[in-house]
């Protein structure tokens, strides 16, 4: 019969209006109330209106949500180095990045007029950015992340869309809160929830302790300071993004960063001992 | 009509005993206009690229911006009040954009959409690619995002709701269609060996003549590649903006402002000085002609 | 059980890799002098000389049975070896089998090579693309002008010395990113402030606005007055009048314009006109390195990010299979790919269904119920790899990270409420019950409709024969009785282990493609429901060679591959070429992608002629394009 199959499908939509009530029924108020149901309403199951209703509630953004990026900090209550930059300025984030939205400035030391593994200045254009994540990827030190934070409309492009150093930093813990299991599994990774860094100076602390007797030890401490720990952690730093480069196909180019990798750290151990004395 | 808009609705100016204030709410004409226009803004249905999807996504059940009274999209500009470019914007695109926004009513508002709107994304170094849709139409609020996800979306439309609530009828300077008289419309770009912008006309002239003389592009090239490898000092806006907080309301509605400040910041080139003077003199003149006009009336 | 399939599909390989070495040698004997291997390092197929490029295009049609024309782009060769521009070919049969590839050079300074638009009209839009965009004439077609920029654009952007506003280097990275960064604006370097350069010689007062004129100077413009005129008018007269859709259009599915030609209600001719979101993928890649490319890929076609990311690294992976320290991407790898393909068939399905009906004035109902279901499975993409629309998931060698755990973290308190759901729980549940019971649903509000079918029989009609010479694939092609699927064709990945059938419908009209995609939406739940068991057998294996990520800066071998996967729309190729560096260059020399919807477009206006207006809507609504893949 002609209309037949109009009419089936106007049980479909029926039924669909029917069901948004069916739920409300079930539910009644409590299904705008608490967040089991809004996790029932916005689960596979659910039937009827699943409508989100921004801003009153929101939806939880799963871990490895990507938006803008941000550079992880110290707590600022850290014991040693609060608000210390994770960022080594090892320029791989800037290298990765498919539309050159990172400019990094890494810093010179005054005296000597050689790198340091911080970054003096660090920005993003986030009207660049194409939220693609490489830069949190493959950044060797878990310095750069993926922010979670969306709600960023604003009324002026020309002020507040290039990112620098001060908007970007964001504690260490701030990522632990947005991000738990991700963060949980880098920390095993790394060995602490310290940067790499300071958890392998710890390592060769130890290892030194036990190769050196006790007293010559205690004596080699007091000596050194703490002027030799900050030395040896460049040392590594600037050892370290050479190192990642070296992943590259071409055995010859990673047996010659390999090599000048083996230099700089050479010659930063170098000044952290002239430091010292 | 909830007890979360009549609060909104009320003028701080005249208190309300608490237990009345879900039911009564004592406002200024203004204030309900503005309420009103921003609780029923009609988007037009116009999709550029990846962001579209996200702005259907929007309105469709899920993120609904029927509740904000956006339900009806208008395919007609006719009929809309609000631009929503969702999109990477090209130079063969950007002149049906302007012509269409030329079409809508005022009051208008545009909102860019994404990082390709607000400022070229990842496909701004591309050669067919408009850096930033602000560069020809006035625009009022940029969402970031590659691409903003729904709820950013609906973030950025509460974000132009809230700049709509502070305009107001009794300042006439505030928005161009509360003054008197017809507002200019947008001068539409020309398709030539690359997009020309008509106010940009004059300027285009002169590099053409220099050309002849014998300048050259290799040669001007050449002078920009050189200012760009010097030290290049930051630019005063990008440091002292980072530390202004999101409610900078100086620049709202009027791009133009922000570009000339931009430029204005790497003024090196007298050429360019001499167009932002002129152009702020232009400006300066229309401000000091619209308060004539009011005081007259 | 991967060994054993491979074992199974072996000989299979070599006769085919048989017949396309036959083909270049039959080739080479009939045309001694136009003919001769490609011999150079890392590529394949034969050099045609460019006279005799169509007796040689007509022989592999005719003679050697290769009826479909996958793929013609160009190449400019600036400082390689040659110094030439060349055209690159590559034609399938569509019973299956791999491509036979053949190319022709031509002169950088005035390049021309004849069409071969006559053999396989599906070369007419690529061809046109070839002119805009590196220059190259092509006597012998029919419509030659520029169709991804405007008419008067100085220069052709995508040859090697053509340098746009913005140009900072020559690849990427960009020095003056690190360690100096400074930050700047691209417009702070240009003298306009805008993303423009105007030519030396460049006139203001000779300006004029020809990019539309010559867009409507093959249509009859205007009242034709002549039968008035003379008097001979017997009854009413009508005009022929010219109708714009477009690009401002709410049933174009984005910024998509068509000039008709209308006589009356019908259309007399049709011209698609594109570029409106030319973004320059191509040229922007050529610049990126190559894991630069990737997340680009997905802004290709929005709808199917993830069939994006796979398509181009299969053609990668292609070239670096020639490297020494390769390794293939593991099992489970493969399956996650291949779970992610098909649910992204199932969104892009919904979607076309969704919006053919918006087409056909159902508006919004049949699209809102469909996106419901697309929402859900965006969910398991924004878990999987951390975004909705732009997933940028795969890489050479694997995928970006296993599939989570949960769809939502347990203490993920920045955002209030909190949805907590096992990953796998959902996915099972998407797929065993959510998924079939909406395309069920669908099925039901839609398949019998009879004002449906009244809009969509006989509407449209695309016979085997044109969808075949006019390139068409997908469900277009298949729509018209054409069991061409690449997945069965040249199988990649894990397809081969699978069990799922190539749809066909007879008749290739508007009901047909909808039927079709209505089919292959229970095909790809069928292979989903494979792919679960699967999933959990290899739950804690390596997921990139070796378990350790990627390169961020890879070397890939010098030479020629080209990629293709079966995406929803269709078969999505990738060309990319590797040369310069002797070592492996960072950046891809040629980056080119084989746009389904692009091609697809190149029989629209065949298509629509003799329709009235309102159904090429329709028609459009069920070729599903999008603007991102069609413009590039």
């Amino acid at each position: 019969m002609y209309g037949q199959g109009i009419l089936r499908g106007l049980r479909i939509t029926l039924m669909h209006f029917f069901r948004t009530y069916l739920d409300d029924l079930r539910y009644g108020l409590r299904k705008f109330s608490s967040n089991e149901n809004f996790a029932q309403r916005q689960g596979p199951q659910a039937r009827g209106v699943f409508t989100v209703q921004y801003p009153d509630e929101k939806l939880a953004v799963p871990e490895r949500f990507r938006f803008i990026p941000f550079l992880i900090v110290e707590d600022y209550d850290h014991p040693e180095r609060p608000g210390h930059d994770w960022c080594t300025s090892c320029g791989i984030c800037a290298k990765v990045c498919p539309p050159q939205c990172i400019w990094i400035v890494r810093e010179t030391d005054p005296q000597t007029g050689r790198p340091k593994p911080e970054p003096e200045a660090f920005f993003i254009d986030i009207d660049i950015c194409m939220n693609c994540g490489y830069c949190a990827e493959f950044c060797p030190f878990d310095a750069i992340k993926m922010d979670h934070d969306y709600e960023m409309a604003s009324y002026d492009r020309t002020s507040h869309h290039i990112f620098d150093k001060e908007k970007l930093s964001k504690e260490l813990r701030y990522w632990r809160t947005i991000a738990p299991t991700t963060a949980y599994e880098e920390m095993l990774a790394r060995g602490g929830w310290e940067h790499s860094d300071v958890i392998k100076e710890r390592k060769k602390e130890a290892r030194n302790a036990q190769k050196v007797p006790r007293a010559e030890r205690l004596a080699a401490q007091e000596e050194a300071g703490t002027a030799a720990a900050n030395g040896a952690d460049e040392a590594a730093a600037v050892a370290e993004p050479v190192a990642a480069e070296g992943t590259s196909e071409d055995p010859e180019q990673a047996r010659r960063e390999q090599k000048r990798a083996e230099m700089k750290a050479r010659l930063a151990a170098r000044r952290a001992a002239k430091k010292s004395n | 009509m909830s007890e979360l808009e009549l609060r909104e609705l009320q003028d701080t100016e005249f208190p309300i005993p608490e237990d009345l204030q879900n039911t009564i709410a004592i406002t200024s004409l203004s204030r309900l206009y503005s309420w009103s226009r921003r609780s029923s803004l009609w988007p037009m249905l116009f999709g550029l690229a990846c962001c579209a999807i996200e702005m259907i996504g929007t309105a469709a059940s899920r993120f609904d911006f029927s509740r904000f009274g956006m339900e009806v999209m208008r395919a007609t500009p006719r009929q809309a009040d609000l631009m929503i470019v969702s999109g990477t914007v090209t130079k063969k695109m950007i002149v049906p954009i302007v012509r269409l926004y030329n079409q809508m009513p005022e009051p208008k508002y545009v909102l860019a959409m994404g990082a390709c709107a607000s400022g070229g994304g990842p496909f701004k170094e591309g050669y067919s690619v408009v850096s930033g849709v602000d560069k020809y139409i006035p625009t009022d609020v940029y969402v970031p995002g590659c691409p903003p996800t729904p709820q950013a979306l609906l973030h950025g439309l509460i974000t132009l709701q809230k700049l709509i609530d502070g305009q107001s009828l009794a300042r006439m300077d505030d928005v161009p269609w509360y003054g008197v008289g017809p507002s200019e419309p947008a001068p539409v770009p020309i398709l030539g060996p690359d997009i020309i912008d008509p106010r940009q006309m004059e300027l285009i002239r002169q590099q053409a003549e220099r050309a002849a003389l014998g300048a050259g592009k290799a040669a001007e090239r050449a002078a920009l590649g050189a200012g760009k490898a010097a030290e290049r000092a930051l630019p005063d806006v990008i440091v002292a903006s980072n530390t202004r907080g999101l409610e900078a309301p100086e620049t709202v509605g009027t791009a133009a402002t922000g570009v000339a400040e931009s430029e204005a910041a790497d003024g090196e080139d007298p050429e360019k000085a001499r167009r932002i003077a002129k152009r702020l003199e232009a400006r300066a003149r229309l401000a000091a002609r619209r308060a004539a006009k009011q005081g007259g009336a | 059980m991967t060994e054993v399939v491979a074992e199974a599909k072996g000989p299979e390989r070599e006769e085919n890799l048989n017949t396309a070495e036959a083909g270049y040698q039959s080739l080479k004997e009939r045309f001694p002098d136009a003919v001769s291997d490609d011999a150079r390092e890392g590529y394949s197929g034969i050099l045609v000389d460019a006279t005799h490029l169509p007796e040689v295009a007509t022989a592999i049609r005719d003679e050697l049975g290769y009826d479909y024309l996958s793929s013609a782009t160009a190449v400019d060769h600036l400082g390689l070896e040659g110094e030439c521009l060349e055209m690159v070919y590559h034609a399938y049969r569509t019973s299956g089998g791999p491509a036979l590839v053949f190319k022709a050079q031509t002169d950088r300074s005035a390049a021309e090579i004849p069409s071969v638009t006559p053999v396989w009209p599906g070369a007419d839009f690529q061809e046109r693309e070839a002119w805009d965009l590196f220059g190259i004439q092509f006597p012998g077609h029919p419509n030659l002008k520029r169709i991804l920029l405007w008419e008067g654009f100085d220069g052709h952007p995508l040859r090697k010395d053509w340098r746009e506003p913005y140009y900072e280097e020559e690849h990427k990275p960009f020095d003056s990113r690190w360690p100096g960064g400074k930050v700047f604006r691209a417009e702070e370097t240009n003298l306009f402030g805008k993303n423009v350069q105007y030519p030396d010689d460049f006139d203001l007062g000779q300006l004029a606005d020809v990019s539309d004129e010559a867009l409507y100077s093959g249509l009859g413009l205007g009242v034709n007055v002549e039968p008035l005129a003379n008097g001979s008018s017997n009854g009413l007269q009508t005009d022929t009048i010219v109708v714009n859709m477009g690009p401002h259009h709410p049933s174009t599915h984005g910024v998509f314009r068509m000039v008709t030609e209308l006589r009356g209600e019908t259309i007399h001719s049709l011209e698609p006109v594109m570029g409106y979101l030319h973004r320059n993928h191509e040229k922007i890649g050529e610049r990126n390195a190559w894991l630069h490319n990737m997340p680009f890929t997905d802004r290709l076609d929005y709808i199917s990010s993830m069939g994006n990311n796979l398509g181009y690294a299969l053609a990668v992976e292609q070239l670096m299979s020639r490297g020494a320290r390769y390794k293939a991407p593991p099992y489970r790898a493969e399956v996650i790919r291949v779970l992610m393909a098909e649910l992204t068939r199932i969104v892009n399905h919904l979607w076309a269904v969704g919006f053919l009906l918006n087409d056909l004035g159902a508006f919004f109902t049949p699209m809102l119920y469909a996106n419901n279901t697309r929402e859900k499975i965006l969910d398991v993409f924004e878990a999987a790899a951390g975004s909705r629309l732009m997933c940028n998931y795969m890489r050479f060698g694997g995928v970006y990270k296993d599939i989570p755990e949960r769809l939502r973290s347990v203490a993920n308190l920045v955002n209030d409420k909190i949805r907590d759901l096992d990953f796998m729980q959902f996915l099972g549940e998407l797929v065993r019950d959510a998924i079939p019971r909406a395309i069920d649903e669908l099925d039901d509000l839609l398949t019998e409709n009879e004002i449906l079918r009244t809009r969509c029989e006989g509407v449209g009609i695309l016979p085997a024969e044109t969808a075949i010479a006019y390139s068409t694939a997908g469900p277009l092609l298949r729509a018209s009785g054409v069991a061409y699927d690449v997945r069965r064709a040249e199988p990649y990945s894990i397809y081969p282990d699978l069990d799922f059938a190539v749809c066909t419908r007879p008749n290739g009209d508007i009901y047909d493609r909808y039927l079709i995609r209505i089919d292959e939406m229970r095909e790809s739940v069928k292979i989903l429901k494979q792919i679960l068991p699967l999933l959990e057998q290899t739950a804690g294996q390596e997921i990139m060679p070796g378990g350790k990520p990627g390169a961020y800066m890879p070397r890939v071998p010098v030479g020629e591959a080209y990629g293709r996967v079966e995406n929803p729309k269709g078969e999505l190729g990738y060309y990319v070429v590797s040369a310069g560096d002797p070592k492996g260059p960072q950046n891809p020399w040629r980056y080119h992608i084989r746009a389904t919807s692009f091609i697809n477009l190149t029989v629209l206006g065949t298509l629509c002629q003799g329709h009235k207006v309102a159904d090429v809507v329709t028609i459009l609504g069920s070729i599903d394009i999008v603007l991102g893949e069609v413009d590039r």
